[in-house]
């Protein structure tokens, strides 16, 4: 032993000694997490949030939170001499009088796109697969939060730099607060501290951004990793696979290397796009002056969609007891998301009590093998959807020779119309698409390859599937659904009631299913084959 | 002196001489009138420019405009009335290719100009000859680069203009299919006489609510804004976070799925 593998050998004797490391680690390097892309999407997520991290922490050097007026004097000349808030003036100080101060700010909000991006990605990933289901369903809860929080996250980043368009979000902000009954007109000046905009907002959230709210996202991650870490990872299905193993690679090395890797070309693309494509350029906009409006006034995407039922809100309002409650902003502002938010919260919960599915799964399900789950998914996407397009219908008016009126009438209906119908869709594509996968399984894979037979008749070579993958496209389960006794014990009718027969429907229509090949139909088909 | 002379003197006090000279005075002038009016089109050269110009602007006008806005400009069912719109309506809507309108939609488009600056200016000139209106604008009246203020340009252009046209003045919808055009590459004197004829839905800023001085800034503002380099990377069309959120999820978000499925594809 050389000398200094001696010292490395006392040092980490020492260490385990102390601490037990050594069993610790060699239980966890060893840990083994299965290999599929949609697995990083998390981490691109993760990785994202670390580039917000250090990027923000480069512009709060130079930033100044202040809502105190000062006359610009920096070097960009069409601002020369305008009357500004500091924020703004800081802001437009570190784009073009801070070293590399316009990469950075552009990095940050690209990382910010793609962390919300990401995130969203992330969740479908989850929620298509069915990786949400006991006992996973904490984590879900938390990427609800993670989610929800994003959103505020990055609306209050765009509304620090104080320019046009963050002062006309703030502005549609605070019509929302305002428009809660009763207390939103006292809730909108304590948040303001006085009249908007006054002087106090951009100061605190300020330190909601950069301070509770990061705080917030690490405690969050930090317990979503964990989880993820203790619960194991789940997986996709396969040959070997089962509810009770993980197969995969070790973290260390080949894992570690791996993500190592990827942290580097989540930011490699992040500082691509920060470097050529201008994001968010705050000296056009100008600065926020409540007197000024700009057509074209959008949120970031992440927000787009509640502006978007907020523009197809037809004008409500009703006066009551002296005061006047915007039917037209507390729908779409409030109402509307808080719905859909509890819903996706609740989703695990709710499915399983559709099923009464209650058993612990890590095998993951393949998106058509559940198709009602995957219609439900699809249709909420489908509204968010329909809903963000009349987010930017002004946009989508001038580019394509529409008119407002025409996108607004035709999102109103079609929030209405198209996802019910992306529903039914959906789960028939997923039911031909199971069907498919019986036909593969029973007749082999369609090979192209014709071949005539001695009495001239054409026939396609089927080749057989291998054992793999025919035990992939047929594990699956194949549900039943919940019985719910018509009558108990003592021959009362319908003991559950309306809710029992209310269970009995959603778990009808949640099995639905193609049946997969049994082995004997395998085999009697395999019997007779040409 | 002779006594003729005296004698045409003495008549000029006759109490008859006054009248006289006033009908042999009206009596030439109507004949050298007619004489005038009888001669063929080729000699109307001796005639004032400013009324030829009139005339050639009335022919043009009869044979290109008529049909919609009636022969003597008094408007009619489908167009209006072009009684008082000036010479500067005449010069921003011809000269930047609206009228003749092709086709009766929501609004007249931008196109190219049909007809020459010659003929622009003389069909100005006739519908300026019917009723006062604001007069049209040479690029020479047009002293931004040396009188306007870019900075205060751009706060006026925020506080007037990009609520219609939006802040980097690319242009935006308005209701029922209307929109406000980019204003962009638009030539000086028809950004000036956009504002003071207020075409469409367009609201007329005199100069009352936007100074001459402080139209000229605007101008300035809107050519420097024009020329300036896209300072941050690609411009993403300046319109704002839509595109944005475009590009996040095809090239962004795209390009780390794609490397993802590359990651962890199984070597074969
Ligand atoms: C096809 C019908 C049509 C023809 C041809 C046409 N116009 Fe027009 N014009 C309109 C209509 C409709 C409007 C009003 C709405 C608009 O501006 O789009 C209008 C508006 C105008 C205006 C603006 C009036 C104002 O209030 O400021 C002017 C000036 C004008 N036309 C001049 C002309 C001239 C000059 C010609 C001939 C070269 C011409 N137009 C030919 C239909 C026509
Ligand atoms: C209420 C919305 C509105 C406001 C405010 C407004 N405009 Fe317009 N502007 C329009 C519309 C609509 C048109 C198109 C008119 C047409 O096509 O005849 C237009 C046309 C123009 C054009 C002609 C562009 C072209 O393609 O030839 C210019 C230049 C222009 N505006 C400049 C301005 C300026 C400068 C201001 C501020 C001082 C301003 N506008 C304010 C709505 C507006
Ligand atoms: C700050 C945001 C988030 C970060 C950094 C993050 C990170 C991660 C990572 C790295 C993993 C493991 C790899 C993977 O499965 O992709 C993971 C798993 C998981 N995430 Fe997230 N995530 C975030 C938000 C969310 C959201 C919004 C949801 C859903 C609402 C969610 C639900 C889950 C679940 C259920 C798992 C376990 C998946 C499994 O084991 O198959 N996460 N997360």
């Amino acid at each position: 032993m050389k000398k200094v593998e001696r010292i490395g050998v006392n040092v980490a004797g020492y260490v385990d000694d102390r601490t037990g490391a050594a069993k610790w680690l060699r239980k966890n390097l060893t840990k083994v997490f299965p290999d599929h892309w949609s697995f990083m999407l998390g981490e691109i997520v993760l990785y994202s949030f670390i580039i917000l991290l250090l990027s923000g922490t480069f512009l709060t050097f130079w930033f100044d939170p202040s809502q105190r007026e000062v006359v610009y004097d920096g070097s960009y000349e069409p601002l020369q001499d305008i009357k500004m808030s500091a924020a703004y003036a800081s802001a437009l100080h570190i784009s073009f009088d801070v070293r590399g101060g316009l990469l950075m700010r552009q990095i940050h909000h690209w990382a910010a796109l793609i962390f919300m991006a990401g995130m969203i990605a992330h969740l479908m990933r989850v929620f298509f697969t069915g990786a949400f289901r006991k006992p996973r369903e904490a984590n879900w809860l938390i990427g609800v939060g993670l989610v929800t929080l994003g959103i505020v996250e990055g609306f209050l980043g765009y509304s620090l730099p104080d320019d046009l368009l963050s002062g006309t979000g703030i502005r549609i902000a605070e019509a929302i607060i305002q428009a809660l009954p009763v207390v939103g007109s006292y809730l909108a000046f304590f948040a303001f501290g006085g009249a908007f905009p006054g002087e106090a907002f951009i100061p605190r959230i300020f330190t909601v951004h950069v301070l509770l709210l990061p705080a917030i996202f690490l405690a969050l991650i930090t317990i979503h990793l964990m989880l993820v870490w203790y619960q194991k990872h789940t997986q996709y299905p396969g040959p070997g696979r089962t509810e009770k193993n993980v197969v995969g690679y070790p973290l260390m090395p080949i894992y570690m290397a791996k993500a190592g890797g990827f942290f580097f070309i989540v930011f490699g693309v992040t500082a691509f796009l920060g470097a050529v494509a201008s994001i968010n350029p705050i000296w056009l906009y100008g600065p926020y002056n409540p007197g000024q409006v700009t057509a074209g006034s959008q949120p970031d995407f992440y927000m787009g969609w509640l502006d978007g039922l907020v523009r197809m809100a037809p004008p409500l309002e009703t006066a009551a007891f002296g005061y006047t409650i915007s039917w037209n902003i507390l729908i779409p502002g409030l109402i509307i998301p808080g719905i859909l938010f509890t819903l996706m919260a609740l989703y695990p919960f709710i499915e399983s009590w559709m099923t009464g599915d209650k058993r612990e799964h890590h095998l993951l399900e393949r998106p058509r093998n559940n198709p009602n789950r995957t219609a439900i998914g699809a249709m909420s996407l489908s509204f968010i959807l329909v809903v963000l397009i009349n987010g930017g219908n002004d946009l989508i008016a001038t580019h394509f020779s529409l008119t407002i009126n025409q996108i607004m009438w035709f999102t109103r209906i079609g929030v209405i119309v198209i996802p019910p119908m992306v529903f039914v869709i959906t789960k028939r594509i997923c039911l031909s698409l199971q069907r498919a996968d019986r036909e593969k399984v029973l007749h082999g894979r369609e090979t192209g390859r014709l071949v005539m037979l001695p009495h001239g008749e054409f026939v396609e070579v089927h080749e057989e599937l291998s054992a793999a993958e025919k035990f992939t496209l047929t594990q699956h389960e194949q549900p039943m659904a919940l019985q719910v006794p018509n009558s108990d014990a003592n021959g009362v009718l319908n003991p559950q009631g309306l809710k029992g027969k209310l269970r009995a429907r959603l778990s009808q229509a949640h099995v639905e299913q193609v049946s997969a090949p049994s082995a004997s139909e395998a085999k009697e088909l395999e019997s007779g084959h040409h | 002196m002779n006594a003729g002379v005296k004698r045409l003197s003495r008549y000029r006090r006759h109490r008859y001489a006054a009248p006289a000279l006033l009908i042999t005075a009206l009596i030439s002038l109507g004949a050298t009138f007619q004489v005038a009016s009888a001669l063929p089109n080729s000699s109307r050269m001796e005639s004032t420019p400013k009324s030829t110009l009139i005339e050639e602007g009335a022919r043009i006008f009869a044979q290109g405009c008529s049909s919609c806005h009636g022969l003597n400009a008094e408007g009619a069912g489908i167009a209006p009335s072009l009684i008082g719109v000036g010479a500067a309506s005449v010069d921003f809507q011809v000269g930047t290719g609206r009228m003749p309108m092709a086709d009766m939609s929501q609004q007249a488009m931008r196109k190219d100009p049909i007809y020459n600056e010659e003929e622009t200016a003389a069909l100005a000139a006739y519908v300026a000859s019917l009723a006062p209106g604001p007069a049209a604008i040479n690029e020479a009246q047009l002293t931004y680069e040396r009188d306007g203020n870019t900075a205060e340009g751009g706060e006026l252009f925020r506080t007037n203009c990009a609520m219609c046209h939006n802040f980097a003045g690319q242009g935006g919808a308005l209701t029922q299919g209307k929109y406000a055009p980019t204003v962009m590459g638009v030539e000086a004197k028809h950004i000036y006489e956009a504002m003071i004829t207020g075409p469409q839905s367009m609201p007329v800023f005199s100069d009352k609510t936007i100074t001459p001085e402080e139209k000229l800034s605007i101008l300035k503002w809107i050519k420097s804004a024009e020329s300036e380099p896209n300072l941050g990377g690609a411009s993403l069309g300046r319109t704002g976070p839509v595109t944005e959120g475009l590009l996040v999820w095809t090239l962004g978000l795209g390009l780390l799925i794609g490397i993802a499925v590359w990651l962890t594809a199984k070597a074969r």
